[in-house]
């Protein structure tokens, strides 16, 4: 229906189209002083349409800010440096909409205040140093303070400091089209691993080092659950293409590059339970079930669950091959007590292989 | 026109005789006849790249959905009318590749670099007519071939127009990087041969075939972008070049350049101690400077028309010139903005981050001299100069978002998502097709002799500003959302369903805006042939291309080559009747030259 709509849409604009070229076409028959230079009227017109462009301009960014700005995965991150990213997101916004605001009105109306006339002359007016010196100097101030606050929490981010607090080291391992997270286990030192050492006969799938001890009580989960307000140190593997590890709720990415381990460490805050009984949250899962439940038929026809319920996702952001659109893992943060007892669930690698 | 006319006739240009239609239309060696071409053929790959991104804007609108059109476009990759994932990846792909290679650099600097540098400085043509054939010859060659990828069994390259290996070197990673990825590579070999000739004969020429008087400090701005352009072309395209013929021993010839333990269908490949790293380093050593490559051009045309339109000189000549050199040089050192959260040292990422938003210096000087431009002007809103104004608006609009991407803190949680795919789209994208659609404006009746109709280029205008911002504005909310683009469809992930109605907005401005493109090309080819004839100087422009006849002739000068006394911006200058003062004029009696 949607297509032959937008079929409709479509040929509906090309007839609007040739009919409008014929009527220009007509128009200019028998004006012989028509030589295709904007004349007063032809300013005057789109003096005014410069207007009712940067209105539509400022329209389209209220209606935007409005509608989709406070998006619950924009606001409420869950991590602890989030709230550090999406301050310095927000300050960078709004220094943004001022500079846009004041330049396109500027633009626009000078468009619409100058469109020319005949007889007027234009003010000879080439240079003027003083003016270029503010415009130069004033974003000097503005980006010195957007790259130095950048650069510290860019720092903190990435170089973590764990004081006396010992992480928990995750590997995230990535192939097409899944992923798996391999847990450090009781020593929280993760085992020694290489693609070539993988044997599926003997279901070595991430290719441990079978001789490591570090590696006998590491345990693989096709999962990722984490204990609230404890560190994470992620360490990133791929076995075959680039891979980008994107959990957006913790504000946290890093690609996984076959060949190297890479990593990122964040500290989630809040658990999969408080983020459901957020307000938001609540309010766009709801939104999401009411689209959901109108388009019912296409979502049972893919197989999945009609209802939804809000959980943390691993996505991989980095494009991998055909099915890249549908690489992900489920996150849950919870408390040291549902992590243990979790954890003494799952089998730990030695009594894991053939 | 010179007064020496008479004296002079057909000095150097003598041997030009006996054109047969091979040699004028063909293989011919006229930059003017060879800027035609390049618009041609980059007109005709635009045309192929807009359908694209219509085609997966309407698989992303409509996800899933049995579509006629698919079906009748792509054949066996829609069975049913329904889009393969494949597909969908190599259109995201190609469509990159073709507009940001094909149109933007070859089709905008190809086009303009060839029509204006020896117009616009007072040159009889180019330094090497020959190497300009070979090199437009070339980009067709290549052009031909990227096309052909489209037909390949398996499929054309579908990694991503960045074709980061190993996905692109594997020919089991994925359908798109068996033939179809060695087409892409031995196609950009060769357009990488075609754009350093061209840049090589643009610098030589700027550099020694200036007509007399014609001193740096008098170039039009057009001049000072093509040349530079050329110059960070030089430096930049090489090493893509490199990396291009360094992934291709990976892919045929067993090396491990970019490759190293990789397990894959069940099976361990022998690659050892590479890094698909150094492939990303090595690709965004061009990939940024690309941008500007695209862009300089369009923003050296932007100055020209604004400048001409407003009846005013531009604002800060040197400080345009300036802030020209200043984009050139720092773009050399930014490329690791691409690559924040590559796996590389987090130390480097700061460095990025500091030259990246140093960028944002002469970017500001140029839009705020852009608009004093126009401040107390008498601005004759043709339609080059709204596509010039639009240029400025989407630039800054823009560029403003590149603070946020430039910012490597910043960049974790929006790195490639939609909001990347709105900004690069706004900045570089459309500012650049609008550099282009303005340049096309206003130099058609230098290349074609007749003027386009004037109220199918405001339509054309009003209806694609309005459209570009219905596409790419939304686009920067669904990115902060967090969502990845180069997904084939969300619907996998619910928590996306509620962008779902955005992206449907998107889709229909998108297919009113290239619905509307059939405004411009029925005005372009009707025009060619029917439209209004041109005067001389229909625009009363300074620049020495007005100069010349409109019927075009080989030397492009009739007589002498003009000789130049001032610099080409003086509009409205008092003490003189007119509003404009063509180059060629001399000073008046007592009257002084701006000191610039």
């Amino acid at each position: 229906m949607t297509v032959l709509l937008t079929l409709g849409i479509i040929v509906f604009v090309a007839i609007a189209i040739w009919q409008m070229v014929k009527i220009f076409d007509l128009a200019q028959v028998g004006s012989n002083d028509n030589n295709q230079v904007a004349t007063d009227k032809d300013n005057k017109v789109n003096g005014y349409l410069m207007i009712a462009f940067l209105i539509f301009i400022y329209a389209i960014t209220i209606y935007s800010f409005a509608k989709w700005g406070d998006l619950p995965l924009v606001s409420n991150s869950a991590s602890a440096h989030g709230p550090t990213i999406d301050n310095l997101m927000i300050a960078s916004m709004i220094i943004i909409f001022i500079v846009q605001t004041i330049t396109q009105f500027l633009l626009h109306y000078f468009a619409y205040k100058y469109k020319g006339e005949k007889g007027r002359k234009a003010l000879f007016y080439a240079d003027n140093n003083t003016l270029e010196a503010v415009w130069t100097i004033i974003p000097v101030i503005v980006l010195a303070g957007l790259i130095i606050s950048g650069l510290f929490a860019w720092t903190n981010i990435m170089n973590p400091d764990f004081e006396d607090e010992d992480p928990l080291v995750v590997e995230l391992y990535a192939q097409q089209f899944n992923w798996k997270a391999r847990y450090a286990g009781s020593d929280n030192v993760l085992g020694n691993a290489n693609v070539r050492l993988i044997d599926n006969d003997r279901a070595n799938i991430l290719g441990l080092d079978e001789s490591d001890p570090n590696a006998q009580d590491d345990v693989i989960v096709t999962e990722l659950h984490l204990p609230v307000n404890r560190p994470v140190l992620f360490k990133m593997r791929s076995q075959d293409v680039l891979h980008s590890a994107y959990m957006p709720h913790f504000r946290a990415q890093m690609n996984c590059v076959p060949g190297m381990v890479t990593q990122f460490s964040f500290t989630p805050t809040i658990t999969t339970q408080e983020m459901r009984e957020n307000p938001d949250m609540q309010d766009k899962v709801a939104n999401i079930n009411k689209i959901r439940l109108e388009n019912q038929a296409d979502v049972l026809e893919r197989g999945q669950e009609l209802r939804y319920e809000f959980d943390y996702l691993l996505l991989c952001n980095k494009i991998c091959g055909k099915s890249h659109y549908n690489m992900q893992m489920k996150i849950i943060v919870e408390t040291q007590e549902e992590f243990d007892e979790w954890m003494s669930q799952q089998t730990v690698f030695e009594n894991s292989l053939n | 026109m010179s007064a020496t006319a008479e004296t002079h006739v057909h000095d150097d240009h003598e041997h030009h005789h006996k054109e047969t239609f091979v040699t004028k239309y063909i293989f011919s060696q006229d930059h003017k006849m060879i800027a035609k071409q390049y618009l041609i053929t980059g007109s005709i790959m635009g045309v192929i790249g807009i359908l694209m991104s219509l085609i997966f804007r309407m698989q992303l609108a409509w996800p899933e959905k049995p579509n006629v059109i698919f079906e009748a476009l792509l054949g066996k990759w829609a069975p049913g009318g329904v889009m393969d994932a494949d597909i969908y990846l190599a259109l995201v792909t190609i469509h990159g590749t073709i507009m940001v290679f094909f149109v933007l650099t070859a089709g905008l600097s190809g086009t303009f670099s060839n029509l204006l540098i020896p117009l616009q400085i007072g040159a009889r043509d180019m330094a090497s007519g020959f190497l300009n054939m070979v090199s437009y010859w070339l980009f067709f060659v290549s052009s031909v071939i990227m096309i052909l990828s489209l037909f390949v069994e398996a499929g054309p390259a579908a990694a991503g127009w960045t074709i980061y290996p190993p996905l692109s070197a594997l020919p089991m990673a994925q359908g798109g990087s068996g033939a179809g990825m060695t087409l892409w590579l031995v196609s950009m070999a060769i357009f990488i041969a075609s754009s350093l000739l061209g840049s090589l004969n643009y610098i030589v020429t700027v550099i020694n075939l200036r007509t007399k008087g014609m001193s740096m400090t008098r170039l039009p701005l057009t001049i000072w972008a093509f040349f530079v352009t050329a110059i960070i072309g030089v430096i930049s395209f090489p090493v893509l070049l490199s990396a291009a013929l360094l992934l291709i021993m990976d892919r045929s010839f067993g090396t491990s350049f970019f490759l190293s333990d990789i397990f894959i269908q069940g099976e361990v490949l022998h690659y050892q101690g590479g890094s698909p790293v150094l492939f990303e380093h090595l690709f965004w050593f061009l990939g940024h400077p690309e941008v500007y490559i695209v862009l300089l051009p369009a923003l050296g045309i932007t100055s020209e028309i604004i400048a001409t339109n407003s009846r005013k000189p531009i604002f800060g000549y040197r400080a345009m010139v300036a802030s020209i050199l200043a984009i050139a040089f720092l773009s050399t050192i930014v490329w690791g903005h691409h690559m924040f959260i590559s796996g590389m040292n987090p130390f480097l990422g700061s460095v990025f981050t500091f030259t990246t938003l140093l960028i944002a210096i002469p970017s500001a000087v140029k839009a705020f001299n852009y608009i004093t431009t126009l401040w107390k002007g008498n601005l004759q809103l043709n339609p080059a100069m709204l596509f010039s104004i639009g240029l400025v608006s989407t630039f800054i609009t823009g560029g403003l978002t590149g603070i946020i991407l430039g910012d490597s803190a910043l960049d974790i949680n929006v790195h490639d998502t939609y909001f990347v795919v709105a900004h690069f789209h706004l900045v570089m994208g459309i500012s650049a097709l609008y550099g282009m659609f303005a340049g096309i404006y206003h130099w058609f009746p230098k290349m074609f002799g007749r003027m386009l109709n004037k109220n199918l280029g405001y339509v054309h205008f009003w209806v694609t500003a309005v459209s570009a911002y219905g596409v790419f504005f939304p686009m920067h909310f669904i990115g902060m959302a967090g969502l990845p683009r180069r997904y084939y469809t969300n619907t996998a992930f619910p928590l996306f369903d509620d962008l779902a109605n955005v992206n449907v907005v998107i889709t229909v401005f998108a297919l009113i805006g290239g619905v509307f493109q059939l405004v411009f090309m029925y005005n372009f080819i009707h025009s060619i042939f029917y439209g209004k004839k041109a005067t001389q100087n229909p625009w009363r422009s300074n620049t020495l291309e007005w100069t010349t006849p409109v019927k075009h002739i080989h030397g492009n000068w009739p007589g002498a080559i003009p000789e130049v006394h001032r610099w080409s911006y003086d509009y409205s200058k008092p003490g003189h009747d007119d509003d404009f003062v063509p180059q060629n004029v001399p000073l008046k009696e007592g009257e002084e030259e701006l000191q610039h």
